[in-house]
């Protein structure tokens, strides 16, 4: 009788992360920056169709970085949780911490028990009514919750990205400004990224029930300057 | 809550109602023995009319909700956006009607978000058409609920309307639409008074004639509350979206109307028809 090889549960978590984290290295990153009237989502994506970045509901937004499949289906689960909670109870009870933990626990949940953690990395950001609630929650492959409060950074090159948005993010900047410096971070001193490199969307406090609106084509070049 | 995850043969797509479905939330009206007609007392809506014009489609209806003789509601809404670019106005069952309102919102809305485009007009008059349709067995028993829908074509760029029956039958109309208790006498008044091409202003004025004759005639339909400033609701539908008429252009304009008519019906003589 043959015995299955024992591997010791450090090896095997460490063997999942590796992977999940290769996975999520591979896509291209994006920028959450608040600025003066709410929160910039900045993604490097060449797909004018493929989206990063969507509407979750009034307030809220979601991002998505690694495997596009896997952070889609996600995406799709976050609409329909906040549509029936704010059916069944109000519009004023969906808040994106409810949500960014509810990924959480189906994130952690694949990672420990199934046999491959997802390749992604997800963002749930919500514009408050006024700054000071403005949330964004960084979830990563194995579930942990980061809740930060002036930028975030997703994938593979998040630490040197965020270090030059660091340098360069200030309060109350404004959509221009905070929009050059997420994509000069996310560029690095290498690249210029043009227009049809990024898919940029804010949740604005000024664009009324419904805060998420894409900026694209002339509104985008102009704005990048 | 948690967050819904079904297998990809149950996947409800991206429809609401699907998933409202799929989770056992779906709305129901509960049903009596088959053939009999509900003797409960509940509200209804009245008269609403929808009127294309140069720019798009107006739509408008009174305040009132009724139930047996009795007013039970003075600022009912009745007219609401289904999105950005249309709106859908009701009459019948007050509360099946606001929840089929509110179902046919989120109907809309999660579509969008979920597919990340819009559906086209045609497709929300016939999202709504189904809607009408699963309710008739609610409509046998008598909580019959009839809508309008308008919108602006954003393909076409023109202003399109459709009337429902309780079969949830879908037509779509060229010129006008009404609904409700009052609908014969504010379609009489629509029917003179339209010419294709109407102006912004001179078709609110039509339809506020319109909603006033109804209630003229119709004890079920409500006129401007001048005791309470209640005004039925405008809004119209055009390439810059759904926009209600502010209250007090509704009210300037009512009174304007009733100055004109004060000045040639007048005040009946002392006792009563002159034969």
């Amino acid at each position: 009788m043959s015995m299955p090889f024992y591997v010791a549960p450090e090896q095997v978590m460490k063997d999942r992360a590796d992977y999940a984290r290769k996975g999520i290295a591979r896509g291209r990153s994006l920028a959450a920056v608040v600025y003066d009237d709410g929160i910039l989502i900045c993604a490097e994506n060449p797909s004018a169709t493929l989206r990063k970045t969507s509407e979750i509901y009034d307030r809220i937004g979601f991002a998505g970085v690694g495997k596009y499949n896997e952070f889609d289906s996600l995406r799709i689960a976050g609409v329909r949780h906040a549509d029936l909670k704010g059916y069944s109870f109000s519009r004023a009870d969906v808040d994106a911490r409810s949500l960014a933990n509810q990924y959480a626990q189906i994130l952690g949940q694949i990672f420990t028990n199934e046999m491959k953690p997802m390749e992604v990395e997800i963002l749930v950001a919500e514009v408050g009514h006024d700054p000071d609630g403005d949330r964004l929650f960084h979830i990563l492959y194995d579930g942990t919750v980061v809740d930060e409060s002036d930028f975030t950074v997703l994938g593979g090159e998040a630490e040197a990205i965020a270090q030059r948005l660091g340098e360069a993010w200030g309060e109350g900047l404004s959509l221009g400004d905070a929009l050059k410096a997420a994509c000069a971070a996310i560029g690095g001193p290498d690249r210029t990224l043009v227009a049809d490199d990024l898919e940029v969307a804010v949740l604005a406090r000024s664009n009324g029930r419904r805060a998420f609106r894409r900026i694209e084509g002339g509104e985008l070049a102009e704005l990048l300057g | 809550m948690t967050l819904p995850h079904f297998p990809v043969a149950d996947d409800p797509g991206p429809s609401f109602v699907g998933l409202l479905r799929a989770q056992g939330l779906e709305p129901r009206f509960a049903t009596g023995p088959d053939g009999a007609t509900s003797p409960l007392s509940f509200s209804h809506g009245t008269t609403v009319v929808a009127v294309r014009f140069a720019d798009g489609v107006v739509m408008a209806g009174d305040r009132r909700a009724t139930a047996g003789h009795l007013i039970s509601h003075r600022h009912m809404e009745k007219v609401f956006p289904a999105d950005r670019y249309s709106g859908v106005a009701i009459a019948g069952a007050a509360g099946p009607a606001v929840e089929m309102v509110r179902l046919f919102q989120l109907q809309l809305e999660h579509y969008e978000k979920v597919e990340g485009t819009t559906i086209s007009l045609e497709g929300k008059a016939n999202q709504l058409s189904q809607m009408v349709r699963g309710h008739l067995p609610a409509a046998m028993q008598g909580f019959a609920v009839v809508p309008l829908f308008a919108g602006y074509d954003t393909a076409r760029r023109e202003g399109r309307l459709f009337e429902y029956d309780v079969t949830g039958g879908r037509y779509e109309e060229s010129e006008y639409a009404t609904t409700g208790s009052g609908s014969l006498h504010a379609g009489a008044v629509v029917k003179m008074g339209y010419r294709p091409g109407l102006a912004r202003e001179e078709v609110i004025d039509l339809v506020i004639s319109a909603l006033f004759e109804a209630a003229d005639e119709d004890s079920a339909t409500g006129g401007p509350d001048l005791v309470r400033a209640i005004y039925p609701n405008v809004a119209t539908i055009t390439a810059d979206g759904f926009v209600a008429v502010g209250e007090d252009e509704v009210a300037e304009r009512f009174r304007g109307l009733v100055d004109q008519l004060t000045s040639t019906r007048g005040p009946l003589p002392p006792g009563g028809d002159p034969s």
